[in-house]
């Protein structure tokens, strides 16, 4: 534990997922079991896809098959001819906002006289059964003039390049100067080690496709129930697009199969809309895989160019960095990004002086946008390639050179911000190191090692590397963005028992906020009783499921909330005992009011038969400012968030083949709110991380996917996961409710890179880019994509 | 879409002769998926399934017939001792689920060039029985594939059954893919060692069609003669067993795709060839002196 940190506690967490104790549900810190969690394993849980209502038509989109294009003409008659067809849709039929964005309003609804990514929507159609959609969608003829598409992110802006969007080729370009780099200089080093690194581009790949409905209301509006991350942002979208006041439109949320980022920007939410107000009836859209592929924001691909220079004991001296994301056609979360790439971009080590410059590009690729880890997965694959570089350049081992730089609580990081939460980072390396590593097994031959080809076991060349990293990221939204949350709770009697309501509008996309509000309330209020309810677009605004925020700030509404309530019934008990010569109400307990020391004043059933105490809390974390634009620097952060990763790997070295033996991870969370579901991150961000790593990539060729199954969009299975080891630090951040920290992305942020590494240290290979192919392993070359 | 439903032989047959072009269906893993893909549905479908025929399988004369509707969680959970090459090759196929539902006809009608079976088919000298209401004929595997994506099934034929002698020696399956398990191969290569006619064969996956290496077979076979080495039982010396690896790459029509270069493949074919035969042939050793 670093010196400095105000440790609450510390521990190995090892929890089997435990059944809800008899009579007592789950507080925080505990095992809380998912309300939802058997039906999902057993399939039946209600997912977005599954929605139907009666006489409800499909929808189905046209694509544009090209990455730039002219629309000439769009003639939709052929497909209105078909029997079963009930609308086409186009451009021409959004009657109020034709462009949509979260962030940047820049994106058709459905495309105008351009087309600029391969699969953006041109139409969209309703029929009484999918099949008859689907063949009505390829009776729509689009007449279009074929352009030559931007798809080198590098060249998007030299002088001459098409532009993609009309203000030009640039999205955002933030340029980080800290220490002498603020008057345009760095200062020498002893030693300087110098890096290109790449990133491919990875899909979310969540299990339940885009999908929802839109069911025409009595009131001239529409019911919107879809799977989504923040159903607020949508519902402002959708209502613009739609030119409907926001009262109108009511967005509902569905049950969400994963998201990853993936569902922040709108799919078919105005699509669907448009068609069940055309049709008068509901309209059901579900894409399949081929289309969500075609059909969502992606990680950003990066190329990154680093250089690292340090004393010759290895302390960092300054960090000069250039990196080009590209962020295809439309905006989507890509300012974001590029800040959290800044921000993020020397890792979680103290550099006095640093220059970077992080420009995010538009191009006719697909659009990249949010997914787990947001930018500081690509930075840190680059920082801890360097990190490695370094050590080997200076003779260290890789977790010395980054124990020496390890920031800890008061330190400063890229934008210039003083962390003032426990930031263990030596602590987490140290961890890691300390655990046991896993034996080699034997090949069935017995002398040499087996072969990581399938089929019949062979011997073959195996070479056992082990690799570390380390990272941080922002929880929740940064740059003065105030996404707070707002949450009601209730306290009332129900058969004649108090009982908890708990109502947000954040969505549940599988990461455990369902269960974390009912612990939260449980905790507070001591009820063992606690219902929690789905707010909608009625309610008040939660924030996006994203960012690791919702456990900080709709946890901190909760907690706000149901403190609120505490607080007026013990009110209420004093007024109810007044005269009595008890009290004062200090507490509530298994029931009841207590005093100071514990001592039952009055049954909480009595306190509550004059009726329910309700509060309704909005909640903001504390307030973050924006990057200065010269230097980047900012207190643009509430929280930072840590971890690392020890990977261990064999490598096939004849073939090329990695399998991960050990994939072991040391997080700090501030506090384990529901220990088995963070087990379950770490698992999850980890595995997705050895996807992006070792086979996960979207491929392009001249803009167009290549890669629309899982066929050849390569996700990990248990097979390719090993056991993992996890460790969780408990350092309590004094800001935050609980002293919690955002977990979610973290354990993705650092396994690329820790097995990255792995990889390199069995093969002695550079391996700058990532996915690392098998090509990449016996240094052969690759087919060059986009000769442009 | 037309789906037909043939309740035995003589229908199916009779429904195949009047419908050219039908597409048969055993476990629907390569039609239904192609649906699900987008790639649409055939015209007209033929369902096997209730075809009980198709799943029969017998032992006689030195040789096993497995019916076309023999899945390839058959061929891991009950023929591994006595196919030990063909039930290597279906553990590799897909996942559990996918190899319940698949089936050896369905992977020899649709051809892919990386489907798992056909190298291990390739080597195991396996004769596909195609029928039709013409009659029944037997087409050695090494003439079944006669192009990418195309095979020697006439078009009102049904792939009846497949014939493999009992194994004389050692018959092994590799295979290269992303993962480490439910992954397409990004090459593939089976050998098996018939001793009594002094044969090495071979069958190569992932090239353009599913084909043995014609080359390095004739060069083994050559190094075997001219050195005794099948009576003496004696290693085989490495630089033999590595000529052998580069010769069954280099006789493989190798393409770049998504999943891989044509040069990755030809290097990994080369280190599946030479493994496989190295270890096939210290089995054969071992086998041999303890028979002796």
């Amino acid at each position: 534990m670093s010196g400095d940190a105000p440790t609450r506690r510390s521990q190995t967490v090892a929890l089997p997922a435990q059944p809800d104790v008899e009579g007592r549900g789950a507080r925080i810190g505990e095992a809380a079991p998912r309300p939802d969690g058997l039906l999902k394993a057993t399939g039946g849980f209600a997912y977005s896809s599954d929605l139907w209502a009666a006489g409800m038509l499909w929808g189905a989109t046209v694509r544009s098959p090209h990455p730039h294009a002219r629309i000439v003409r769009i003639d939709t008659a052929e497909a209105l001819a078909l029997p079963g067809v009930h609308a086409v849709l186009t451009h021409a039929d959004v009657p109020g906002r034709k462009l949509h964005g979260a962030m940047v309003v820049d994106q058709p609804v459905l495309a105008m006289d351009t087309v600029r990514f391969h699969g953006e929507p041109v139409a969209v159609l309703a029929a009484d059964h999918p099949a008859t959609a689907r063949r009505a969608a390829a009776l729509v003829r689009v007449v279009y003039e074929v352009l030559p598409p931007l798809t080198d992110p590098d060249s998007a802006l030299a002088p001459d390049a098409v532009r993609v969007q009309p203000q030009g080729n640039l999205v955002r370009h933030v340029r980080v100067r800290r220490g002498a780099a603020q008057r345009g200089e760095l200062p020498h080093a002893d030693v300087v080690v110098r890096g290109e690194y790449e990133t491919g581009v990875q899909d979310q790949a969540f299990l339940s496709p885009e999908s929802g409905m839109a069911v025409p209301a009595a009131d001239g509006g529409v019911d919107l129930h879809v799977a989504t991350q923040w159903i607020h942002v949508d519902h402002e979208q959708v209502a613009a697009s739609l030119a409907l006041p926001g009262e109108k439109v009511r967005v509902r949320l569905a049950g969400v199969g994963g998201a990853f980022g993936a569902r922040e920007d709108l799919s078919m939410h105005v699509h669907a809309c448009l068609l069940a107000l055309r049709t008068d009836r509901p309209v059901k859209m579900c894409y399949s895989r081929e289309e969500s592929f075609l059909g969502h924001a992606h990680r950003h691909p990066a190329r990154m160019t680093y250089e690292h220079g340090a004393t010759r004991e290895g302390k960092l001296v300054y960090v000069k960095a250039d990196i080009i994301l590209d962020g295809g056609a439309y905006a989507s979360s890509s300012p974001a990004v590029t800040g959290t790439v800044a921000t993020c971009s020397v890792g979680p080590y103290e550099v006095e002086h640093v220059r970077v410059d992080v420009r995010t590009v538009y191009t006719h690729n697909p659009p990249s946008g949010a997914m787990r880890g947001f930018g500081a997965v690509q930075t840190c694959f680059g920082y801890e390639s360097q990190m490695d570089r370094l050590a080997r350049a200076l003779d260290l081992d890789p977790v010395e050179v980054r124990t020496r730089n390890a920031v800890r609580q008061g330190s400063v990081v890229a934008n210039g911000q003083v962390l003032d939460h426990p930031a263990p980072v030596a602590e987490l390396l140290g961890r890691l190191r300390a655990m046991p590593l896993p034996r080699q097994e034997a090949a069935p031959s017995g002398s040499a090692t087996a072969a990581l080809c399938m089929g019949t076991p062979v011997p073959g060349r195996v070479v056992r590397g082990v690799g570390f990293a380390a990272g941080l990221k922002n929880v929740g939204f940064v740059e003065g963005f105030d996404d707070y949350s707002t949450a009601r709770v209730v306290l009332e009697l129900h058969e004649g028992l108090p009982r908890v309501r708990v109502r947000t509008a954040a969505a549940e996309v599988g990461q455990g906020l369902v269960t974390l509000q009912a612990q939260i309330a449980r905790t507070e209020l001591d009820v063992e009783t606690v219902l929690v309810e789905q707010g909608d677009s009625g309610f008040g605004d939660a924030g996006p499921t994203s960012s690791a925020r919702q456990s900080y700030v709709t946890g901190g509404a909760v907690k706000a909330a149901a403190e609120a309530v505490r607080t007026r019934v013990l009110r209420r008990a004093d007024e109810l005992l007044a005269g009595a010569g008890q009290g004062p109400a200090a507490g509530v307990s298994r029931g009841a009011v207590v005093d100071g020391n514990g001592a039952v004043l009055l049954d909480l059933a009595k306190v509550l038969a004059e009726g329910a105490v309700a509060e309704t809390v909005e909640w903001h974390h504390r307030p973050t400012r924006p990057l200065d634009d010269g230097t980047g620097q900012g207190d643009s952060v509430f929280q930072f968030a840590f971890s690392a990763h020890r990977a261990v790997v064999d490598v096939d070295v004849e073939l090329g083949l990695v399998r991960v033996v050990a994939l072991d991870c040391v997080q700090d969370v501030g506090r384990a709110m529901n220990p088995p579901a963070l087990r379950g991150q770490l698992h999850g961000g980890s595995a997705q991380g050895l996807g992006l790593a070792l086979m996960e990539e979207i491929l392009l060729e001249r803009g167009e996917v290549r890669t629309t199954s899982f066929t050849d969009y390569h996700l990990p299975t248990t097979a390719d996961v090993p056991r993992m080891r996890t460790e969780i630090l408990e350092c309590a951040d004094a800001h935050a409710p609980y002293g919690l920290r955002g977990a979610g992305e973290m354990p993705h942020v650092t396994s690329p890179a820790a097995v990255a590494a792995a990889v390199r240290d069995a093969t002695g290979r550079a391996l700058a880019r990532l996915p690392v192919r098998p090509e990449d392993i016996l240094g052969l070359h690759h087919r060059k994509e986009d000769p442009a | 879409m037309e789906f037909l439903l043939p309740r035995d032989r003589q229908e199916a047959l009779e429904l195949m002769a009047g419908r050219p072009g039908t597409v048969p269906v055993a476990g629907g893993t390569d039609v239904m998926v192609g649906w699900n893909m987008s790639r649409g549905l055939p015209a007209r479908a033929l369902d096997l399934s209730r075809l009980g025929h198709l799943s029969r399988r017998r032992y006689g004369e030195g040789r096993y017939r497995l019916g076309a509707n023999t899945t390839y969680s058959t061929l891991t959970d009950e023929l591994r001792g006595e196919l030990p090459g063909l039930a290597a090759a279906a553990g590799a196929v897909g996942s559990r689920q996918i190899r319940n539902r698949g089936t050896l006809g369905g992977s020899l009608g649709s051809a892919w060039p990386a489907a798992d079976a056909h190298p291990a088919l390739l080597a195991c000298r396996a004769e596909v029985e195609l029928a039709s209401v013409r009659g029944s004929r037997r087409v050695p595997v090494r003439e079944f594939f006669s192009g990418p994506g195309r095979t020697a099934r006439e078009g009102d034929e049904l792939i009846e059954a497949v014939l493999l002698p009992r194994p004389e020696g050692p018959q092994l399956f590799t295979k290269v893919g992303r993962k480490a398990v439910a992954t397409l191969a990004t090459c593939s290569f089976a050998v098996a060692l018939w001793p009594s006619t002094r044969q090495v064969l071979t069958g190569v996956g992932g090239a353009d069609r599913p084909a043995p290496a014609a080359v390095a077979e004739a060069f083994l076979a050559g190094q075997l003669a001219a050195h005794g080495t099948w009576e003496s039982g004696e290693r085989l010396p490495d630089e033999v067993v590595r000529h052998f690896g580069e010769l069954a790459a280099e006789g493989a029509v190798l393409g770049d795709d998504v999943r891989a270069t044509a040069e990755y493949r030809r290097r990994a074919l080369s280190v599946l060839a030479r493994r496989s035969l190295a270890q096939a042939w210290e089995n054969y050793r071992t086998e041999r002196h303890r028979c002796a």
